[in-house]
């Protein structure tokens, strides 16, 4: 708990409905389906642990958009709100 | 659980009974919670692993029959000779050594208000909550002539392992100019798209070395996952080899012959040199057994807790659940078991599940370079796990060859980083 609110409070500056906290929110726990969780695998595809969360926001939204091409990408950022989005990437950026 | 306590009360059973019979939160009562999880395959092994990792104050076991599991997803590679079955094979240390109890026995019973199962030889385990996973049974019987006796004449090779290497084998034996004939089942059946994949890649072994061959898909169905992407790839890449047949045409299988290698439709009748009869199936045993499927032989659940809308404290996930708009894949298996295993992890500490997003992506070889997918997200709406609209669908239809390259390198890259997840 007090790990929890300390991660709260350093995560301030992040909207509101991120929640800070070791359980993964809805739909994060899902991309490591491809997205490796372990850094031993080779794959094409990046890990998400500890990438920038602006960064993994902006990949989202474009894909979403359609501005950044994808194979599959696309199709699944548009199942997701930028609510969800944020807290998904605020997740990821704060694991190893 | 509340109507439970409830109902509890009513029987007027004194209240100094086993708190196994009813079990508060187990954290409430000061002991570890309990976790058995039946099942080793994509979802069981993943939510055994995901309970570990959501609290590792809960003790989890995971009952399996194999030592070896052996992954369905890019058996038909192996079937099609592009790869060995060794490569689709993985053990359980690792998961072990995640501290978890790996029980090599078969789950025989549940008992839902004792909260236990009992395992082959007896042994009793107590539950907080329980997790099934038991992927897929064949329903024998339901296929006039297709008994585990013909199943070894005309593979079913819809669980991989023997059967897998079986149907390769007799494709290998096979003279060119043969016929191989293989039959789709009605939906719901494990992997949508895997049909068509397998036809696909017996097509491609049949065009690589035995070209005079040909394939015929008789189809219980008159349509079928990614139908527009396959039948594109047949044109182009197996003109006069490969047949589909669906239902309205007399793609329906009535029986079979094994004798013979006979499949019968209302049209008539198909004699195969190989014949891969892919049958109807079900919830894997255990399911029955437990009281969680229901009439469809499949397991209804709630959407948001992947509870069993049949038993209290038993939660179903992967092939054998009934997931609304969700395939039954292994992707879909991983993701559901994250989920239910941070429900479980939830509820066993007494507080509320919160409401699951899930995803889907599967791949389908049509060559060995030529890679389509389908993918979706998922959300509880109405008592389902529905698509999130506008989200999801089918990789593009006037995608040029470089990208069906690239999603045939992805899809490798896929079972390497799933596998690694949930047995490396």
């Amino acid at each position: 708990m007090r790990r929890t609110l300390a991660a709260a409070i350093g995560l301030v500056s992040i909207a509101a409905a991120v929640v800070a906290s070791a359980e993964p929110p809805a739909g994060a726990a899902a991309c490591s389906g491809c997205h490796p969780a372990s850094a031993r695998v080779t794959s094409p595809v990046r890990r998400l642990a500890g990438l920038d969360r602006a960064a993994i926001v902006r990949a989202m939204q474009d894909f979403r958009s359609g501005q950044r091409s994808a194979t599959v990408m696309d199709r699944i950022a548009k199942g997701f709100t930028n609510e969800e989005i944020q807290a998904i990437a605020a997740w990821y950026a704060t694991q190893r | 659980m509340k109507a439970g306590r409830r109902e509890f009360l009513k029987l007027g059973v004194a209240a100094t009974a086993s708190a196994a019979l009813f079990p508060l939160p187990a954290f409430a009562q000061g002991a570890a919670p309990r976790i058995v999880v039946v099942g080793g395959g994509f979802a069981g092994a993943s939510c055994a692993r995901a309970l570990r990792q959501a609290d590792p104050r809960i003790v989890v076991t995971l009952v399996e029959a194999n030592a070896t599991f052996t992954a369905c997803p890019f058996s038909n590679a192996v079937i099609g000779g592009l790869r060995e079955l060794s490569a689709q094979q993985f053990t359980y240390e690792r998961v072990a050594a995640d501290g978890i109890v790996v029980a090599r026995a078969t789950a025989t019973a549940v008992n839902a208000q004792a909260r236990s199962v009992t395992l082959g030889d007896g042994t009793r385990l107590p539950y907080d909550r329980l997790v099934l996973a038991p992927g897929i049974d064949i329903r024998w019987g339901a296929l006039p002539g297709y008994d585990e006796a013909a199943a070894a004449r005309m593979p079913h090779a819809w669980r991989a392992g023997e059967q897998t290497v079986l149907l390769r084998r007799q494709l290998e034996a096979m003279a060119d100019g043969g016929l191989v004939v293989l039959s789709a089942p009605a939906n719901p059946f494990r992997c949508p798209p895997g049909p068509y994949e397998r036809a696909s890649l017996i097509a491609h072994y049949l065009k690589t070395k035995k070209p005079k061959s040909k394939l015929i898909v008789l189809d219980a169905k008159d349509a079928f996952s990614k139908q527009r992407l396959f039948q594109s790839a047949w044109a182009e890449l197996y003109p006069g080899l490969l047949e589909w047949v669906p239902l309205s045409k007399g793609g329906n299988v009535t029986s079979v012959d094994a004798a013979t290698r006979t499949l019968v439709t209302d049209f008539g009748r198909h004699q195969a040199a190989v014949a891969n009869v892919i049958p109807p199936q079900k919830a894997g045993r255990i399911a029955d057994i437990a009281g969680v499927a229901d009439r469809s032989g499949w397991c209804p659940i709630d959407p948001v807790t992947f509870e069993s809308k049949l038993q209290a404290g038993i939660h179903v996930i992967g092939d054998a659940a009934i997931a609304g708009a969700m395939p039954k894949s292994a992707f879909a298996a991983n993701s559901q078991a994250k989920t239910c295993a941070a429900v479980v992890a939830r509820l066993v500490t007494g507080a509320a599940p919160s409401v699951p997003k899930l995803i889907n992506t599967c791949y389908s070889l049509v060559a060995p370079d030529y890679g389509i997918s389908v993918a979706g997200v998922y959300a509880p709406s109405s008592g389902q796990l529905a698509e999130v609209p506008g989200s999801g669908g089918v990789s593009p239809s006037d995608a040029p060859r470089a990208t069906r390259a690239v999603e045939a390198v992805l899809a490798e890259a896929w079972f390497r980083t799933i596998t690694d997840e949930v047995f490396g």
